[in-house]
């Protein structure tokens, strides 16, 4: 099969799994765009967050899954995801609304593409380690980040969002709110079951490691291209 | 299909056993015309009850000896199988996909605890079976593959991938933690429609509404289960108990022993109860009934009528080019 079919699937599936959880309306960006008005503030005009290390920090928007912002404004909106400033502004929204936003978003600006070849993980790396391999010794059972977010952590589908670029605040924030139980809207708790046994070290490091990987990764092939020439 | 198969999964292994026995008479008599050497892929002992205590050594220890570097590549065939496609592998997987933490989790057949149990004499096909052997079986079934021949680069990384893993671990024995963990026989008959339910709550999130699976670029992130991309209908995972096992033991990743016994038989009976690549083994026989009395006296559904089509009975060999008479 090819990669468009593949990836043609994969968005069917995406679909079909979001159709399960909540009617599926087909977002207007054009509309969606003044339905940001209301999101710029944190989000910021070109929707890429801000890392607020002391505060709440505004995750990237720009290049989420659609099906993955309209599902996380669904549930602010529902309460089944906790979050003060959300649920406010997602009340706000209705159905179209939220769907025209998330459709918005999802097409502002694509979430960077990175590599797909295999890589072997370094064992002195630890966050590499943990991100490619996992930690699964001592019954610890710690799949690695990329067996769902894929490669790089760059997002597989709708249900497992894009890690390498978003904000290190934010990604550590909720891996907290993850094993705390505070977040929980995650499909089949399958998140819960990994941060529940990630420790404060781990958190750390992984927030940071995703955080700062598309401009490692980038560092790493103007390097390659230097050596080859 | 339910008369067959509740008959024997209530008999278990013994009748599996006395199947295969029955059939190694008439084995000898086929080797001595000549005819190709027949391999039932027939499971050794369960492991035994026990803590597990084997820990294998760490990727970290790795020096840069000629050893060492072999250990790494046969880690990187190992968790990336796929660098083998169209010439070895042919299908989406890849070795880690069944054996968890690229070989090393207890419970999810470790390499650590096979190495140890080659050679082994299968009174099936009447000979001593090395460690290659079992490794080519590995890449013509599970891989749809074309296995590397013996003293390879692939197969001699492979190996010594296994061998560091198994670095201290007692050999010549059955470790606790070997394979997958032996569920006991379902209460209810495993039921593909209630596989089906348990399938779409728990696996369709990763594995497809299709058993497709799912790609990244052209990297597998979660493996199919059925049709061209999955193992073939010789894999030892498309035996409903040994996927149950699996399942039970591993599956959904990251939340292992959540499914009731039931459900992982269930579906497990779903999973394996789908149209997949021919079992290689057909291109020695004359017919399907024949692959099926030879090989298939086991807990699995191939030959058998689901939804009206005969599982098995066609000659598809998925990507794998040499066709019915290669």
């Amino acid at each position: 099969m090819n990669k468009k079919m593949l990836s043609g699937l994969s968005l069917l599936l995406s679909a079909g799994v979001y159709a399960g959880t909540a009617s599926a309306l087909e977002g207007d960006p054009e509309e969606g765009k003044q339905v940001s008005a209301t999101c710029v503030a944190c989000h910021q005009a070109d929707g890429m967050g801000k890392n607020n290390p002391k505060a709440e920090s505004w995750p990237r928007l720009a290049g989420l899954p659609e099906a993955y912002v309209a599902k996380q404004l669904h549930d602010f909106k529902a309460g089944e995801r906790a979050n003060a400033s959300m649920a406010a502004f997602a009340s706000m929204l209705d159905e179209q609304e939220i769907a025209d936003v998330a459709a918005y978003y999802a097409g502002l600006e694509a979430w960077p593409e990175l590599p797909t070849a295999y890589h072997a993980a370094d064992p002195d790396d630890a966050a590499e380690w943990l991100a490619d391999r996992g930690d699964w010794e001592d019954d610890n059972f710690i799949p690695a980040c990329s067996q769902c977010h894929g490669p790089n952590g760059q997002g597989v589908g709708a249900s497992f969002p894009p890690l390498a670029g978003q904000h290190e605040a934010y990604l550590k924030v909720q891996l907290e709110h993850w094993r705390s139980g505070e977040r929980h809207n995650d499909p089949n708790e399958l998140m819960a079951g990994v941060a529940n046994r990630l420790d404060d070290d781990q958190i750390d490091m992984i927030a940071e490691y995703y955080a700062t990987l598309p401009e490692r990764l980038e560092a790493r092939g103007a390097q390659q291209e230097e050596d080859g020439q | 299909m339910s008369l067959h198969k509740s008959r024997l999964l209530m008999a278990g292994t013994v009748v599996s056993a006395l199947g295969v026995s029955a059939l190694g008479l008439s084995l000898s008599a086929m080797a001595q015309d000549g005819d190709v050497e027949r391999d039932y892929q027939v499971q050794l002992p369960e492991p035994p009850d026990g803590e597990v205590t084997f820990t294998p050594p760490k990727e970290s220890e790795l020096s840069d000896s000629q050893y060492d570097e072999m250990v790494r590549l046969g880690r990187d065939l190992f968790v990336n199988t796929q660098t083998l496609r169209g010439e070895n592998v042919f299908n989406e997987q890849n070795c880690s996909n069944c054996h968890l933490d690229a070989g090393r989790l207890a419970h999810s057949a470790p390499m650590w605890a096979a190495f140890g149990v080659y050679p082994a004499y299968r009174g099936k096909n009447d000979k001593v079976n090395t460690l290659s052997d079992r490794i080519q079986g590995c890449i013509t079934y599970s891989m749809n593959g074309e296995a590397p021949e013996k003293g390879s680069e692939p197969l001699v990384a492979l190996q010594t991938y296994l061998h560091w893993m198994a670095t201290e671990a007692p050999n010549n024995t059955s470790l606790p933690g070997r394979s997958y963990p032996s569920l006991e026989d379902a209460a209810k008959e495993p039921d593909r429609e209630r596989g089906a339910e348990v399938y779409a709550n728990e696996c369709v999130i990763c594995h497809g509404d299709n058993g497709q699976g799912q790609m990244v670029g052209e990297r597998q992130v979660f493996p199919p289960l059925w049709g061209d991309g999955a193992y073939n209908w010789g894999a030892g995972m498309h035996r409903i108990n040994t996927a149950a096992n699996f399942i039970k033991a591993n599956m959904p990743l990251s939340k292992p022993y959540s499914l009731s016994d039931q459900e992982s038989w269930d579906v497990a009976a779903y999973v394996n109860s789908h149209e997949r690549p021919q079992d290689p083994r057909r291109r020695t026989v004359d017919s399907i009934d024949e692959v099926e009395e030879l090989f298939h006296q086991h807990n699995g559904v191939y030959g058998q009528k689901v939804d009206g089509k005969r599982l098995g009975d066609h000659t598809n060999f998925g990507e794998h080019p040499d066709p019915l008479d290669g």
